[in-house]
């Protein structure tokens, strides 16, 4: 045997053992989502049932949890998107001195863990709308929204950076030359400049929101969202409607990750020079 | 604190900040000169420029630096009924720091063995777990950024990304269906015969520890691949035709260059696992001793919100101890680690 074929068998090997080790586990899950037994179970295999999934559908307080998961996650893209754009557009601007404290601060919570960030916004809010008699304010969806912003903020953030650091400032200069105003020239032509990052931010923001446990499970107080029903639901007892729950949000999780890839790789194909 | 204190600071604050930072700006134009850059207003017109200064302001001071400070200040309090909030016995002590250390509010003559055995543990596993992760990413990251071919490359990213998006809780609910008492490891070794007994993985935390693992693989995996990417394949081939071997290659090229993106990997690896609250409550046996949950119950079971608070803090306190050992060891700056 070549040292080549070696190294092609062992290459093949341990690609199978990685990507077994991370679809395996899905694939077991999954296939419990069909099998009868209540507790579950993926072998042996005992008979089809789609009896699971329509459980799902009458489980009032997980279609609530869903239908505030989805709320709260276009909050948040409407948050964290300009924030995010703001912060990278202040960060080509500072003055250098400042640029490294000032980066320090809007990245640090993407290096927070998520509980604290959690903690504190329920902490400081309170207080704040009880002092300013604003109590109304003081509710899981407001809190939910502002926690998961401060993190999913920075995400945008650094979206941001990275297309803003391919920008040619000449068309800027172009413009005004011809008379445009500041505002037209931020209007119609950086705005349009990144709206893929735009894109991408928001998507990256709604995700990260709709599967965001740690922060929420502070954050929300007495509301919920899909990913507190869910974890009340797993903690209570091992059911194969969870499962089934698993199986769709894969499917639609999984196909959204699709469609965003490839309309990100043809984006990045159409910009490469040919 | 009293209360009419902390709100002033809280809204004048801001104000001497932002009043702080124009005058910091007008005096470095000066310094300047004429070189300068024209002044942020007249660079960006008034009303984008007030949506930029709206914006990073409400953002930086009322969501990022605000509420950390809050946080600090309220885990030095006692807990009190909220009639007596500002008042005489509201001061600041250090009584939630000493019950974790203590297990008791005053009385000092023994340790509180079971939080801080849990936040050893916590820390030791997250550790752990991170060069685990490593050691299993490296090598794919080194693959699909510098052998394999585009096509395949684009392939296999698209494998990656989907379970990227996958929730925690399924993530660790799928391990639980795993390793569960009934579950499929133990169906599978009592249908070949190798044990009798089902085998408890939970209480004895391997499930914790292999979700904890799989939960953030990816995370190590892509800003390894994205650091790895970035090397000149010359310079591997170059080391190859001096006679260089494999793991010299690994050791004295690859390495040192994905540095930053090794120890990217490594900082938000630690911080997920330390901070995993989902995971050690699906996986966690009776017994297991994990930081977060404890933190959780300081809140939710004891009713203590200051100790919860302090306990956070702890918690945040080891993460940027941890973030500045990296940077020390791996010799990165902040910047390069989060990007």
């Amino acid at each position: 045997m070549s040292a080549a074929l070696v190294y092609r068998t062992m290459l093949g090997f341990y690609l199978l053992l990685f990507f077994g080790f991370l679809f395996g586990p899905l694939a077991v899950m999954g296939v419990t989502a069909f099998n009868t037994p209540a507790y579950p179970q993926a072998w042996p295999f005992e008979a089809f049932t789609l009896d699971w999934f329509w459980k799902l559908f009458a489980d009032e307080s997980l279609m609530i949890g869903l239908e505030n998961s989805f709320i709260i996650g276009l909050l948040v893209v409407a948050v964290s998107v300009p924030l995010g754009l703001a912060g990278a557009i202040v960060m080509t601007q500072v003055y250098a001195r400042v640029r490294g404290l000032y980066y320090l601060l809007v990245v640090s919570p993407v290096l927070t863990p998520g509980v604290i960030i959690g903690i504190s916004t329920v902490i400081f809010w309170k207080d704040v709308t009880a002092w300013t008699g604003a109590k109304s304010l003081f509710t899981g969806f407001f809190l939910t929204t502002l926690g998961q912003s401060t993190f999913i903020s920075s995400y945008c953030m650094l979206i941001f950076l990275s297309r803003l650091q391919r920008y040619d400032r000449a068309q800027e200069e172009a413009a005004l030359d011809l008379g445009a105003s500041r505002t037209q020239v931020f209007l119609h032509i950086l705005l349009p400049f990144l709206r893929p990052a735009v894109f991408s931010a928001a998507v990256i923001a709604f995700l990260s929101s709709f599967e965001n446990y740690n922060t929420t499970t502070f954050a929300i107080l007495a509301d919920k969202t899909l990913t507190t029903v869910l974890a009340g639901r797993v903690r209570a007892g091992m059911t194969p409607s969870i499962s089934a729950l698993a199986v769709l949000i894969i499917l639609v999780t999984a196909s959204g990750a699709l469609i965003y890839e490839i309309a990100r790789a043809k984006e990045r194909r159409a910009a490469a020079p040919a | 604190m009293s209360n009419a204190y902390t709100a002033y600071a809280i809204f004048l604050g801001p104000l001497v900040l932002v009043l702080g930072i124009a005058f910091a700006a007008a005096f470095e134009r000066r310094r300047a000169g004429a070189a300068a850059e024209p002044n942020f207003f007249a660079r960006n017109g008034a009303p984008v420029a007030t949506f930029l200064i709206l914006a990073v302001g409400v953002w930086v001071l009322m969501m990022i630096v605000l509420p950390q400070f809050y946080m600090i200040d309220f885990s030095f309090h006692p807990k009190l009924p909220l009639a007596q909030r500002g008042g005489p016995n509201d001061i600041h002590t250090l009584v939630n720091y000493r019950y974790f250390l203590f297990g008791s509010p005053d009385d000092t003559s023994h340790w509180n063995t079971t939080h801080l055995h849990a936040f050893w543990i916590t820390i030791l596993a997250s550790v752990i777990i991170t060069i685990v992760n490593f050691a299993i990413c490296y090598p794919l990251a080194y693959y699909l950024a510098q052998v394999a071919r585009p096509k395949i490359v684009t392939r296999l990213m698209l494998l990656l990304v989907v379970p990227y998006w996958i929730n925690e809780i399924l993530r660790a609910f799928a391990f639980r269906v795993l390793f569960g008492t009934g579950g499929v490891i133990n169906g599978m070794l009592i249908g070949l015969n190798l044990i009798r007994e089902p085998i408890d993985f939970i209480g004895a935390d391997v499930a914790l520890y292999a979700g904890l693992t799989y939960a953030y693989v990816l995370i190590m995996m892509f800003p390894l691949y994205n650091a790895i990417e970035s090397l000149d394949r010359n310079q591997v081939e170059a080391a190859r035709d001096l006679g260089a071997p494999w793991w010299r290659i690994h050791a004295e090229i690859v390495m040192p260059h994905a540095k930053p993106g090794i120890a990217t990997g490594a900082t938000l690896v630690f911080m997920l696992c330390a901070g995993a609250l989902a995971a050690p409550l699906v996986l966690g046996g009776p017994k297991t001793l994990w930081f977060t949950p404890i933190v959780y119950d300081r809140f939710f079971e004891a009713f203590n919100w200051p100790q919860g608070a302090a306990y956070a803090l702890i918690l945040l306190v080891a993460c940027m101890a941890f973030v500045l050992i990296v940077m020390r060891v791996f010799k990165v700056t902040f910047s390069e680690i989060a990007r």
